[in-house]
């Protein structure tokens, strides 16, 4: 980090650190700026120059997500210039994809059509006219629609520099250029281990994720905050939920440590055991050895149990009852049942499959 | 973990995820972490394109080796061998952390001793591992500032598994990485909740807070907080637990959310044990293959449908939120012990996990500072032992929890069971990236099926070509326990000799093959290494 200077922005001064970027001053300052390609942690590319700003005596409008702030520089934000330079940009890109949002999941989330919204524009300048790519819909997990792709590249760099799968690349040059993973191969046929972070930074209906797709619109979403269940990363993230079901799985920036956001294949497709028709609904209880199970309440259960488990500890010890607590319980859970164990039962006898 | 509680005095892991990142070297043995722990594994390949120097000591050609500065190919469980290797070059050419060897440890005598005869060249021949790669690898580990050793179950899963974890503690402590940021001995935990498991006392020797249950003191306190008598005799592990059942001196078993009908080492014999039982009672979400033998089968809410905490791999202890509701009757895990427990006359009321975890932290001095108010701002890693303490990102700061750290000297030893004429394979197993554990729940989630839906067997390309097996072929893997059938994948991960099965389907269940030969501290079974014949199915 650089040390303390002064800069003017939008007419305040301001002391701010030499080492950020303008786009940085102005978020710390609450002033905002639209963006699209800047992605934290990432490369600042300055690919759509949306986040441009006025520099006196600069020659022209410059990138504030790529421009250091310097001594006494003199920045504004919002000028007729600037908010010119955003419409011409927002229209072409408006206008150079098929942004239907009647039919997008992105609806209501969309930083294009935010952006759409906040420069109060009704109409493209421009003629419409969508570069007609397939779908790709052939796998269960992540679909494309590159004909919302505003090729913002934040999908390439949180593949390479945030999971490092080095998956994505551009392809092509100029009118035809796009994203995708090398040899135009579809996801599912290409080395893409799913994580799902280039759905989740995905400014537009581009990326999504397949099996929220009709599933709920984004307002109508609970989102639950939570830790991931399978390994011992025990990353944070955000479950998305509709009429009692999980929806999507999203990892969330804001929450830190252990995992800035990200998450990987498991946590982020691997739910839907949740909500399987296989679980287990009922006790069951098979009342003599090969008998079939018969379905008993939770009072029938207990007993059976609490009869048995006090009648082999009187005719047979303590110990002759084992337990085994799991690593896949909470600490509460786990708490309990060896106090269980050692105080209801009698016994130390209990381990659990860490060691396996 | 015993192998680190015995050096250190503790046993989990000692550093932070986050250091991984930002650390000079990074060591990786017996972790496939891209696939295991795949957000650590994105760390380590982010800390490597910031120029992080990476050595990674595998068997197999994981996907890190891609990003390795040096790759040492060990026969499996030859580890110690190569360890010591190690320690042997760094301290012939006396490039160890002396003034921290002198202050900060003990036993360093007895080891220089031990390592002595583990030169390059004998260490080659133990392990293939070409010397002059061991001296390479041994001075850029002894030259960096600060370096961070990975493991996970690739070292610990062996006979002499206890003996790997000390080794790594030596070659820590010898280059005084121990008790500094960015550095440490950093076992990276397979499953959501073992740390926490072990930490509340899910183990049969100790209660929570690793407090021994043969201490009187101790459980004289127990005895107050939990009104009971207690018994000072440490109990049976899961291992001992089954041969018990099948002599019949074990009666009984509860088992909460686990599957040992899949996941346990020789598992025909596993199933006769468990089937003497009178009394065999399982929770889980799902009928598995453990709960079809149950003689009682509670069903259980899933991780999104209840409140309360899990303890990740770097000791951050963290909450989870009911989201949506359980299917049917099912009820939180505390909740069934609640019922059966007042059922059988030992009072447990409760009237949420917040209230149980209240209680926790009164008797686990660690946990002691936590409270769910806390934790609504973010996970807190223990030791937290008051309210106002902001939790410890690395352990063994200034000193050990035991005092001064101690140098285990160790000899290596061959593994239990090694290839041949009849079983001229070595079968090691694991898991993938799609997959978690027995299967459970990753085997009925759409997308991981969809992108693994089976079990393969991972052969060396010259092994396929010898006997004339191609890619998708079914073929039969038969060890001196049994047989299993599954598709070949042909693939260089896995060095000739050597193959490679996950553990995570029923119908293929590999530890029908595995061996039960434990580790005797430990007692973890040898999963990593077993002898096997393939052929064409
Ligand atoms: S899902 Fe992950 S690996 Fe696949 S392309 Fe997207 S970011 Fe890359
Ligand atoms: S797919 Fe999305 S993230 Fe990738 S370049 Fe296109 S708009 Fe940007
Ligand atoms: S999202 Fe992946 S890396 Fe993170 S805790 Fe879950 S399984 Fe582990
Ligand atoms: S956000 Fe600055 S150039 Fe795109």
């Amino acid at each position: 980090m650089g040390n303390e200077i002064k800069i003017t922005l939008d007419g305040q001064e301001i002391s701010v650190d030499s080492g950020k970027t303008i786009l940085e001053c102005a978020c710390d300052n609450g002033i905002f700026i639209p963006t699209l390609c800047h992605y934290a942690k990432t490369t600042n590319v300055g690919a759509c120059r949306v986040c441009v700003v006025e520099v006196e005596n600069a020659r022209s409008l410059v990138a504030s997500c790529c421009m250091p702030v310097s001594p006494n520089m003199v920045v504004r934000t919002n000028t007729p210039a600037v908010r010119a330079a955003q419409k011409m940009i927002i229209e072409l890109l408006w206008a150079s994809g098929d942004h239907n949002c009647l039919t997008c999941e992105q609806n209501g989330q969309c930083e294009l059509q935010n952006l759409i919204y906040w420069l109060k524009l009704d109409q493209p300048r421009f003629e419409i006219k969508t570069p007609g790519y397939e779908m790709e819909e052939n796998n269960t997990m992540i679909s494309r629609d590159l004909n919302k792709c505003i090729l913002c590249g934040r999908c390439v760099r949180a593949c390479n520099e945030i999971q490092v799968n080095e998956v994505l690349d551009f392809a092509n040059r100029s009118s035809d250029a796009k994203v995708g993973p090398a040899f135009d191969e579809d996801y599912i046929h290409s080395s893409c281990v799913f994580c799902g972070e280039c759905a989740q930074v995905c400014p537009t209906g581009a990326i999504t994720l397949k099996q929220a797709k009709f599933a709920g619109r984004p307002w109508e979403l609970h989102k639950v905050k939570t830790t991931c269940t399978y390994c011992g990363v025990g990353c944070q993230m955000d479950l998305f939920t509709k009429d009692n079901k999980i929806v999507k799985v999203m990892g969330n920036r804001e929450y830190g440590q252990p995992n800035e956001g990200s998450l990987c294949v498991k946590g982020r497709f691997g739910m839907d055991f949740v909500a399987h028709p296989d679980r287990l609904k009922k006790p069951l209880i098979r009342y003599k050895k090969d008998d079939d199970f018969k379905e008993a309440t939770w009072d029938e259960a207990f007993k059976f149990i609490a009869d048995k488990l006090s009648k082999i500890k009187k005719e047979n010890g303590a110990d002759s009852i084992a337990g085994l607590a799991s690593a896949r319980c909470t600490n509460e859970e786990n708490y309990l049942f060896q106090k269980f164990m050692r105080a209801a039962i009698g016994t130390n006898n209990v381990d659990h499959c860490a060691r396996l | 973990m015993a192998g680190l509680a015995a050096t250190f005095g503790s046993g989990a892991m000692t550093n932070s995820i986050d250091e991984i990142e930002f650390t000079d070297l990074i060591l990786a043995t017996g972790t496939n972490t891209t696939e295991n722990h795949p957000v650590i594994g994105m760390k380590v390949k982010r800390a490597v394109k910031k120029g992080t120097k990476l050595i990674v000591i595998d068997p197999r050609e994981i996907d890190l080796v891609k990003y390795a500065d040096i790759w040492l190919r060990q026969n499996p469980g030859t580890d110690v061998a190569v360890i010591n290797g190690l320690l042997n070059v760094i301290i012939a050419e006396g490039l160890y952390a002396k003034e921290y060897v002198k202050d900060r440890t003990e036993g360093f005598d007895a080891l220089k001793k031990v390592v002595e005869k583990y030169t390059p060249a004998y260490v080659e021949k133990i392990s293939g591992v070409p010397a002059e790669d061991l001296k390479k690898a041994a001075r850029m580990y002894a030259k960096a500032v600060r370096a961070s050793i990975l493991y996970a179950m690739g070292i610990t899963q062996h006979i002499s598994g206890t003996d790997n974890v000390k080794s790594m503690a030596n070659l820590s402590m010898l280059c005084g990485n121990v008790g500094i940021e960015g550095g440490g001995v950093n076992p990276l935990r397979g499953q959501n909740n073992v740390q926490g498991a072990c930490d509340m006392g899910g183990l049969p020797n100790v209660y929570p807070a690793y407090q021994q249950v043969a201490n009187e003191d101790v459980r004289k306190k127990f005895e107050a907080a939990w009104n009971a008598q207690l018994s000072p005799k440490p109990g049976l592990t899961i291992m001992e637990m089954m041969d018990a059942a099948g002599r019949g001196t074990i009666k009984a078993i509860y088992i909460m959310g686990e599957n040992p009908m899949l996941s346990d080492p020789d598992l025909q014999h596993v199933k006769k044990e468990l089937q003497k039982l009178d009394l065999m009672i399982v929770q889980d979400l799902f009928m598995t293959e453990t709960a079809q033998l149950a003689d009682v089968v509670l069903p259980v809410a899933s991780f999104a449908e209840k409140d309360g905490t899990f303890s990740n791999t770097e000791r951050r202890v963290q909450r989870i939120r009911k989201a949506v509701n359980a299917p049917g009757e099912a009820k939180a895990d505390w909740e069934v012990i609640c019922g059966i427990s007042n059922k059988m006359g030992y009072a447990m009321n409760y009237a949420s996990a917040k209230e149980i975890f209240e209680e926790v932290v009164k008797v686990t001095p660690s946990y002691a500072g936590i409270s769910y108010e806390r934790l609504e701002k973010g996970g807190i890693q223990w030791p937290c032992p008051t309210p106002e303490h902001q939790g410890t990102k690395f352990l063994h700061k200034d000193k050990f929890s035991r005092g001064l750290g101690l140098f285990s000297a160790i000899e290596y030893i061959a593994p239990n069971e090694m290839p041949d004429k009849q079983y001229p394979f070595l079968l090691s197993t694991g898991r993938v990236l799609y997959h978690y554990h027995t299967g459970t729940m990753t085997t009925r989630s759409e997308g991981l099926s969809e992108r693994c839906p089976e079990s393969l067997v991972e052969i060396n390309p010259a092994d396929a070509e010898k006997m004339k097996i191609s890619e998708g072929q079914r073929v039969k893997v038969t060890s001196r326990r049994g047989t299993v059938e599954a598709k070949a994948s042909i693939t260089k991960k896995s060095a000739p000799g050597s193959i490679f099965m996950n553990f995570h389907f029923a119908d293929t269940s590999v530890n029908l093959l595995t061996n039960p030969a434990l580790d005797p501290i430990g007692k973890i079974p040898e999963y990593k290494v077993c002898a096997v014949k393939v052929e064409a199915a």
